[in-house]
């Protein structure tokens, strides 16, 4: 039987080298690729009609966009119109990588910390920039809280610093540890399942109860899929918050 | 100790972290409940920052949840 983690690996699918880095279209790249064409053939074909009155299609692909704009609008407020079409495709692409990896022998590209980790290390990139940008040097009145006492300001600066630059990490980690757990969590309780129906006798007759927690987790999996899109995209719209407004 | 051993064992110590998230997530919740049956009308508005809640919280079970997967499967 194949181990629980066996269905992270990465496989290519076509070889390619350029100047000795190897940069082979793997399963990964197909389901990023899958991804980005989903969601944004999606929002193609439902708002192609483009009527006053939604029809159902239509009606689907406006929730999203209110959604992510509700949130854009509630964190960052209006300075944050020019930033919508990053955070909605962020939001899209999010969405849709974690609930095709959701169907059975697909793959899932936020399992990887590589992935997440590079989105969320561009995101903080660019909101530092941004930051300076704005607000020049006085970007760095960020890390010193104005109501701190004077004694203890080395000791907040240090932490306020660390906490700042442990963000990229943390935004990514947990993206990527909740597929992970997912996922494993699934394929553990297929393995039981299997493995009771092979020991025979009395285990024989309980070994549909792995396959209904299966059930149970997929619904569980398919929210977890959904909240961790929408967390990516409110932490993102929070750390852009931060650096326009500065506290 | 055997390595094998102290593998498993070390695994089995880092997920204790469940406890600590398991009284948060219960925290959350609780106040969840309290607060919309003192304001039903907050109802829409709490959900969405307790969801949001939920989700840090639980990132620190998965965090503990890496940790012994690393030492499973990496080690």
């Amino acid at each position: 039987m194949h181990s629980p983690v066996e269905q992270f690996t990465i496989k290519a699918l076509y070889s390619l080298s350029l100047f000795g880095y190897d940069i082979s279209f793997t399963n990964s790249s197909l389901f990023m690729v899958l991804a980005v064409l989903l969601s944004s053939g999606f929002l193609f074909f439902a708002m192609r009609p483009a009527s006053i009155v939604p029809g159902r299609l239509q009606g689907l692909a406006e929730i999203m966009y209110e959604f992510v704009a509700n949130i854009l609008d509630s964190n960052v407020g209006k300075e944050g119109k020019p930033y919508f079409p990053f955070i909605f495709t962020l939001f899209l692409f999010i969405l849709f990588s974690n609930l095709l990896g959701l169907i059975p022998y697909s793959y899932t590209v936020t399992s990887q910390i590589v992935v997440t980790f590079a989105m969320a290390f561009t995101i903080f990139i660019a909101v530092t920039l941004i930051g300076i940008l704005k607000h020049g040097l006085h970007f760095f009145s960020f890390f010193v809280p104005s109501a701190a006492p004077k004694a203890l300001l080395p000791l907040i600066v240090l932490i306020e610093v660390i906490s700042y630059l442990i963000r990229p990490v943390s935004l990514s980690v947990r993206l990527f540890a909740n597929m992970l757990a997912g996922h494993t969590m699934l394929k553990v309780f297929a393995g039981l399942a299997v493995m009771m129906t092979g020991a025979g006798g009395f285990l024989m007759v309980g070994s549909p109860l792995p396959l209904l927690v299966i059930v149970a987790l997929t619904g569980l999996e398919l929210l977890v899929a959904m909240l961790q899109a929408y967390v990516f995209t409110i932490l993102t719209c929070m750390y852009l918050n931060d650096a326009l407004h500065l506290h | 100790m055997e390595a094998e051993a102290a593998k498993l064992i070390g695994a089995g110590i880092a997920v204790v972290a469940l406890a600590g998230v398991g009284v948060g997530i219960g925290n959350i919740f609780a106040s969840l409940v309290s607060s919309i049956a003192r304001n039903p009308s907050a109802r829409d508005e709490v959900f969405g920052i307790a969801i949001l809640g939920f989700a840090l919280t639980e990132a620190i079970a998965l965090f503990a949840l890496v940790i012994a997967l690393l030492l499973l499967f990496v080690f």
